[in-house]
């Protein structure tokens, strides 16, 4: 897993709630078997029309927006627990992720791949979302270490939550596979004192 | 200290708690399917690491399988690919595999707690959402991202918070035409899809208590749809009557050792729960969705509300659907009875019992998707498969299906699909369509009539 401290990136707005993850990755997406490829189908149904031509007024195909950091609404990632969501979202370019509230899952499945779920609050997200659409140019700086996120240059700003382990993952590019199997001894140890089952 | 039924299952299952951290949870069962193990194994793979605990592992093919002529090569190129994938990946790591056409088959949700693999106080953990399905035994089950499945296959573990806990009590008796799928459906129309988030929970009260197994899988299978990671139902004698006797639940002195100690997990009088939410059974009538989420339902008396936000019209504008308007005589192009919230034979009984005698409205496409191999042959058995074909219904072999569409049954764009499934998400059956969710009795009489109907007007008693 690659490392996360800082960022400093311009955002793209995507005001809608409860999206689950069916929009950001459709099931016709899911027969590779490879992690690889997926963010070329990233929110398919909404960038592209039936015959495959772009969808003009979807953020992603505005140009009027860039950036690495997606801000969405209320609820985000939602349904399926399907980890090919966070990896679209990181193969298409996002390291980023803002919204007031994460579905458990897809949190998960995000910290797992190096992509950082940022939870603010409503009030911020309002305020965040109005700002880059009067000023997309402008830049946010996600400083994972101090915890806080940022529009650079003003004094708008909040602080976030993160599990400390997880931080300590994200900042080293550690996964928990590795701290799973440097216990092995313990959890045979455990598994001979005998589950009830 | 007075522990709740989660507290318990949890507490008994931890390996290692982390200060300020995480607790090692293990994990007595792991459940895989096709679509979310490959990259897990390719990440052993890629790692040499070898699989932990290969005979606590079941695989099925379930989510991208064809519903007609399984026993011929999968058309599908790419999913004929990650089907023998799963096959080749079983066979080098020894796990047992229950491929398409064999009689145990089935989605992964109904073959497990059918064959007695979910048993009461185990932690059961699958590559899909809806894992929470197996909770109605009194087990913790829920869904995890494929770094996890890797993460299990590595070492038999996961690295997790506890999650806070909930409990939903429902007293009272239902009404008439009220099946497991309503009561589920109003909880979320009324919680809100986010409500679960951050914890488990546990469904209480004198409704659950009564219900059948199978309704008790309905209702733990859409704890997701509102957030939670879990639902769980105290083990009860509905329980253990249902598991004993099935092939991989336990026998003789193992099994009397085994119910004692399921009969000292339901939550100890007055343990606190984090949040409580009580509702009355009298309240609750055959509900509807009208939107792109599972919390956007109605009763059916009721219309649709009327709000102004964006995601709400966004949503009402993807069905075709007016706010303040009713949703009685909406003319219906598909119905599909099946997924793992409504393909067992409860489900298929709870059909065949309005179908019986009728005929399907010749404009609606109707397809009828059983779980497993299992309640295939069970509905061939109870003469339920001749009242289908006799009413012109096509009953399809077992799969995912039209559930999430990642196989040929998809519903067209624009077309509407009265749905048992758990999710009406934006093009969830096939880019473009619209889904209503309901119960297997308001999706049959949907089938009949061709349109949506009050069906508290249509069915003798309770069911
Ligand atoms: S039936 Fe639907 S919800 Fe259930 S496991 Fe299959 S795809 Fe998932």
């Amino acid at each position: 897993m690659e490392k996360f401290e800082r960022l400093t990136s311009r955002a793209i707005p995507l005001p809608i709630e409860n999206i689950d993850t069916d929009q950001i990755i459709p099931a016709r997406f899911l027969k590779a078997t490879t992690r690889a490829g997926f963010g070329d189908n990233a929110f398919r149904d909404w960038r592209f029309d039936k015959e495959g031509k772009p969808v003009k007024d979807f953020v992603l195909n505005d140009p009027t927006y860039q950036g690495e950091i997606l801000v969405a609404g209320n609820n985000f990632g939602c349904g399926s627990s399907r980890e090919h969501a966070a990896w679209a979202l990181a193969d298409y370019g996002f390291k980023v992720i803002v919204s007031s509230f994460f579905a458990d899952i897809f949190k998960g499945n995000a910290l797992n791949n190096g992509l950082l779920p940022v939870q603010v609050t409503p009030d911020f997200l309002k305020v965040l979302m109005d700002t880059i659409q009067r000023q997309p140019d402008i830049r946010l700086v996600v400083d994972l270490e101090q915890q806080h996120i940022k529009v650079e240059g003003t004094s708008f700003k909040e602080d976030f939550d993160i599990d400390v382990y997880k931080k300590t993952c994200m900042l080293n590019g550690y996964d928990d596979i590795d701290y799973l199997l440097s216990k092995k001894e313990k959890i045979a140890a455990f598994e001979k004192a005998g589950s009830k089952l | 200290m007075k522990k709740t039924l989660f507290d318990k299952v949890w507490d008994a299952h931890v390996v290692e708690s982390i200060p300020d951290g995480p607790q090692v949870l293990y994990i007595d069962k792991h459940l895989i399917h096709e679509v979310t193990s490959p990259q897990a194994f390719q990440e052993l793979e890629n790692r040499g690491i070898p699989v932990f605990r290969p005979d606590q592992i079941v695989a099925t093919a379930d989510h991208n399988t064809p519903t007609q002529n399984q026993h011929l090569p999968v058309k599908d190129a790419l999913s004929r690919q990650q089907l023998q994938q799963l096959t080749e990946n079983c066979e080098k790591y020894g796990i047992t595999l229950y491929g398409l056409g064999h009689p145990y088959n089935g989605i992964v949700h109904v073959m497990a707690p059918e064959l007695g693999i979910t048993q009461p106080g185990m932690s059961i953990v699958c590559g899909d959402s809806h894992t929470s399905t197996h909770g109605a035994f009194g087990a913790i089950a829920f869904g995890i991202g494929t770094s996890q499945v890797a993460q299990v296959f590595a070492s038999q573990c996961l690295l997790l918070s506890k999650p806070k806990s909930l409990r939903i009590s429902v007293r009272g008796k239902l009404k008439k035409g009220v099946l497991p799928k309503d009561v589920i459906l109003y909880i979320i129309s009324q919680v809100g899809t986010n409500a679960g988030t951050g914890y488990f929970c546990e469904y209480a009260g004198e409704v659950f208590e009564n219900m059948s197994m199978e309704g008790r899988m309905t209702v733990c299978n859409m704890s997701i749809e509102m957030g939670a990671r879990g639902g769980m139902i105290a083990p009860d004698q509905t329980t253990y009557d249902y598991l004993e006797g099935k092939q991989f639940a336990p026998t003789g002195a193992d099994w009397d050792k085994k119910l004692e100690y399921w009969k000292s997990l339901p939550t100890d009088q007055g343990a606190k729960f984090d949040k409580e939410y009580e509702f009355d059974a009298q309240d609750i009538e055959p509900m509807l969705t009208y939107g792109t989420n599972p919390g956007m339902g109605i009763k059916i008396s009721e219309p649709i509300p009327v709000a102004s936000n964006t995601s709400f019209e966004k949503s009402l504008q993807y069905m075709n659907f007016k706010q303040g308007s009713s949703l009685l005589d909406q003319p219906i192009d598909y119905v599909f009875i099946g997924s793992c919230t409504n393909s067992r034979i409860e489900d298929f009984r709870a059909a065949a019992s309005y179908i019986k005698g009728k005929q399907k409205a010749p404009q609606v496409t109707a397809w009828l998707v059983p779980g497993s191999k299992q309640v295939e042959a069970q509905i061939e058995q109870e003469g339920l498969k001749q009242i289908f074909e006799e009413a012109g219904f096509e009953l399809r072999q077992p799969g995912c299906s039209a559930c999430l569409a990642m196989n040929e049954d998809k519903i067209p764009a624009g077309a509407y699909c009265v749905s048992t499934s758990n999710r009406n998400f934006e093009g969830r059956q096939g880019p473009g369509s619209r889904t209503i969710l309901a119960s297997p009795l308001m999706a049959a009489a949907v089938a009949v009539e061709g349109r949506i109907v009050d069906i508290t007007e249509r069915v003798p008693q309770a069911l």
